[in-house]
């Protein structure tokens, strides 16, 4: 190492620290090996500055926030002067007279920030007298629950939600000490734009936002000797599961993973990746059918529910250009509820399946009205890593001490290539490994694609397979999908295929991973799953026998009818706050014909206002007040239609001013012959005339 | 309708917000001017309207309701033809404001959780910068004081009885 000069570095309590690029005082004293106590700094987000636990005293300028200020060569600070310690102690203890604190039942017991750093600081006793205002806690989201008793109001989730997704379906609102951070006009998660991916319950320091649990009814069906429950796992749980049980994170933990299910009453235990490896075959036909039309490109990637939820609200003219593939989850259930009562002999109704998933956004997809039929569900329930990891522990299961056990064949056998589906970039390395394929009609010499590899959350590639010259983009983190999709919307975009997965660096990353505090704990997921492919047999989907035996002795041919039925589904645009809309013009007629325009962002755009003001002014010019009831709504989700108007039973797609005021016109001259007809079959006491 | 009265229809009402959007060129830096003057169309910022300029400013509705909950002059329910203002600022809380406030509330039959009152609604607001009179009370324009609990609900009765005559 080259000698740094003398005048670059801090010193730390007294001892020499060098500036190497360190973006805040904080970042340097963390290299430096003092793990200064923080609320509300996460490297990845903007500095907030507003727990004031990461306090220094800088010689000659006093008491400062270190996340916020910037390290200058030869500053002489103190991390933990009797000051100092004081004034965290007092945050804390001022935090835990404002908290709900009933820690053993809390779910965040085992890594609250709050417990941990209370501890740290040697909080003995709360000076201060309690004075929590208890709110509701906020069940109302599949994925996510929210309880504000246990907020510190550090702001992180409010900037993850923001910064890394781009929804901002949470903000700090109110102030003084009814400041408290929640969704518009405080209602709830389940009814607003929140897209499920949960990563503000992975930022969140306390158990104020944490993921849903489903562990009880997993352990009721688990308990019930009539039922046959089903394990599908997905393929980046067994590279995070280890990490509550003291492994690194990225120990590939499959044979334990699955003796654990076993233990714990899994009848079946299969691997997600199978159904995986099927989606490349539905997906990898459908890319090359566009790709040979040059038709819907880019073909954007729909196996996370976080990111179909989001280009729902926000993109439903890009709707048709997500593939129809539904995600692995979904077809797995949609399989397995259809073929195992005969596989296996066991009569549907006493099936359950039930997915462990990486991911909070899974359980609200597993609940989407699309994927149940007749109240059953495709996929019964979902739970997380961190769940099943709960559910082993809570079972006295001694995890490291297990001898692996394999998954359960046929559903069980899957190629590295589906297990690449957990990294942001493995969806299309395993599309690659299939479409190359098929696009030269030769074995692939090497089965590795390193250039869709990497960890940025907005990564591109070109490649010529033959000839053909394929773009794709991999993306993570919906602010970088939001990036793609504006490109897409203005034209500007050349990709063939754009891979999404909400959470940055794919599901590996996700909400129901264990939350670890290793800052590499996300690179040495990537590398598990890498290692995981490598150490798999075959590589390629199109390598997986049962696969194919499943199309030919059931499925029919890819892309086919049952197929189709099976495997694929439908998008819709979908509104993303609940409100009803504004009255605008109204009397007191008692049969009043409703007109809705919409005012949703897309309607707006496309000239909804320009409508409302027309037919405002048609119905004022005809005295139309007691006739007419006029609202301004927002969204009726058939945006890309937009603008749309309903006009009593009358939805117009791409209405204009005339075209509205036409349709009022004879929708009022309808209700007023109908009224008439109704007056006159009255009177004449006849009620079967017409 | 009397034609000598001025009275805003909601279509109005609402084209006058559409105005107030493009006169700022439908700025999210300009959320907060626009809150202010859509307030003063409407008395109040109603849920609706809220949701409105959210989607007019392409700004999140959270981020929206968290700006018109921030601001003391912000109100989110219609208000009552009487507004009263009580001082918590650093002064007035020292010079007992809180006893004031409860006065109130007992005297309205309302509370923090429930502060509906029809004719009359109270807000507590942070300083009003006039701490030389400590605890202060704003009643509508009309600045009161040196206040105490006997005094508040003393002027309060005195609003009551005027109403009462009016009807
Ligand atoms: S789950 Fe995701 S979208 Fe929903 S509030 Fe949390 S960060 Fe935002
Ligand atoms: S909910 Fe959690 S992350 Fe959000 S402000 Fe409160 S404590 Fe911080
Ligand atoms: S980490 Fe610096 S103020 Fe919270
Ligand atoms: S914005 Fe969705 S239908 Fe108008």
């Amino acid at each position: 190492m080259t000698k740094k000069p003398v005048d670059n570095n801090v010193y730390i309590n007294g001892r020499p620290v060098a500036i190497e690029g360190e973006r805040n005082l904080l970042e340097l004293i963390r290299k430096a090996g003092i793990d200064l106590p923080t609320f509300c700094y996460h490297s990845d987000l903007s500095v907030y500055g507003a727990c004031r636990l990461c306090l220094v005293d800088i010689e000659g300028r006093g008491i400062v926030g270190s996340c916020s200020t910037p390290p200058e060569a030869g500053m002489r600070i103190k991390t933990h002067t009797e000051e100092i310690r004081e004034i965290r102690k007092v945050s804390v203890e001022l935090l835990l007279a404002n908290h709900d604190n009933n820690c053993p039942t809390c779910y965040k017991s085992h890594n609250c920030q709050l417990q941990r750093i209370a501890r740290q600081l040697g909080v003995e006793h709360v000076r201060f007298k309690s004075v929590l205002d208890r709110k509701p806690v906020d069940v109302s989201s599949p994925s996510v629950t929210r309880d504000p008793n246990k907020c510190v109001l550090c702001g992180d989730c409010v900037r993850v939600c923001s910064e890394i997704q781009e929804v901002g379906a949470i903000d700090f609102a109110y102030r003084g000490h009814q400041a408290s951070v929640l969704p518009a006009f405080g209602k709830d998660l389940a009814e607003i734009e929140c897209v499920n991916c949960g990563q503000c319950t992975v930022v969140c320091p306390t158990g104020a936002l944490s993921p849903k649990s489903e562990m009880e009814e997993v352990w009721k069906d688990l308990t019930n000797p009539d039922l046959f429950v089903v394990a599908c796992v997905a393929p980046a749980v067994r590279v995070g599961l280890g990490e509550p049980f003291d492994m690194e994170p990225g120990t590939i933990t499959t044979g334990q993973m699955v003796a654990s299910l076993k233990m714990l009453g899994f009848d079946q235990v299969y691997d997600t990746s199978f159904a995986a490896d099927l989606t490349i075959f539905e997906e990898g036909n459908e890319f090359l059918q566009r790709k040979t039309k040059g038709e819907k490109l880019p073909q954007f990637t729909s196996c996370c529910p976080g990111w179909v939820k989001y280009a729902e609200q926000y993109y439903p003219e890009l709707l048709d250009k997500l593939s129809t593939c539904k995600s692995p989850q979904q077809m797995f259930g949609a399989l397995l509820k259809d073929r195992l009562p005969d596989l296996l002999g066991v009569a549907k109704e006493k099936l359950r399946i039930v997915s462990v998933m990486p991911c909070t956004a899974k359980k609200y997809e597993a609940k989407r009205p699309e994927f149940i039929h007749d109240g059953v569900a495709d996929v019964d329930h979902v739970i997380t890593t961190q769940e099943l990891a709960r559910m082993i522990k809570a079972a006295g299961i001694l995890f490291n001490d297990l001898t692996p056990e394999s998954f359960d064949m046929p559903f069980g056998f899957a190629t590295g290539a589906g297990v690449l589906f957990g990294n942001s970039g493995g969806v299309t390395e395993a599309v690659l490994r299939f479409a190359a394929e098929k696009i030269t009609g030769k074995p692939l010499q090497s089965f590795e694609f390193k250039q869709v590899r990497g960890e940025s959350g907005l990564r591109e590639a070109v490649m010529e397979i033959d000839g053909v010259q394929l773009k794709l983009a991999v993306v993570s983190g919906l602010k970088n999908a939001k990036t793609v999709a504006e490109q897409v919307r203005k034209g500007t975009c050349e990709y063939d295929i754009v891979e999404v997965m909400a959470c940055p660096q794919g599901c590996i990353g996700g909400a129901g991973q264990p939350v670890s505090r290793n800052p590499l704990a996300k690179k040495m997921r990537t590398k598990g799953i890498y290692d995981a492919d490598k150490m798999m047999p075959l590589h390629k989907s199109q390598e997986n026998i049962f696969i194919t035996e499943c199309y030919e002795k059931f499925l029919g041919d890819i892309g086919g009818h049952k197929a189709h039925h099976l495997l694929h589904t439908h998008y819709q645009s979908r509104r993303r706050l609940p409100e009803e809309g504004i009255a605008l013009f109204s009397g007191h007629g008692d049969q009043r014909l409703h007109v809705d325009v919409c005012l949703g962002t897309n309607c707006f755009l496309k000239g909804g206002q320009t409508i409302l003001n027309g037919l405002l002014k048609h119905a004022e010019e005809s005295k139309l007040e007691n006739m007419v009831d006029v609202r301004a709504s927002f969204c009726f989700e058939q945006c890309e239609e937009g603008p749309t108007v309903k006009i009593g039973e009358v939805t117009l797609n791409h209405a204009t001013v005339d075209k509205a005021v036409d349709t009022l016109k004879s929708e009022l001259e309808k209700q007023l012959s109908g009224a008439a007809t109704a007056v006159s079959g009255c009177s004449a006491g006849c009620s079967s005339g017409k | 309708m009397q034609a000598t009265e001025t009275h805003v229809t909601p279509a109005e009402k609402f084209a006058n917000v559409c105005a107030i959007l493009e006169k700022h060129g439908r700025h999210p830096a300009k959320l907060i001017p626009i809150l202010q003057a859509v307030q003063e169309e409407y008395g109040y910022l109603p849920e609706e309207v809220l949701t409105f300029v959210a989607v007019a400013l392409d700004v999140p509705a959270a981020r929206v309701f968290g700006v018109a909950t921030f601001y003391a002059h912000f109100a989110l329910e219609p208000r009552g033809k009487y507004v009263v203002r009580l001082c918590n600022g650093t002064a007035c809380h020292v010079k007992k404001s809180i006893p004031i406030l409860d006065a109130l509330y007992r005297k309205l039959g309302i509370s923090e959780k429930k502060p509906k009152h029809e004719l009359i609604t109270i807000e507590i607001v942070a300083c009003l910068g006039a701490c030389g009179l400590a605890p202060v009370m704003v009643i509508n324009e009309d600045v009161y004081g040196q206040m105490t609990p006997d005094r508040a609900v003393k002027l309060i009765d005195e609003i009551l009885e005027k109403e009462a005559a009016l009807v």
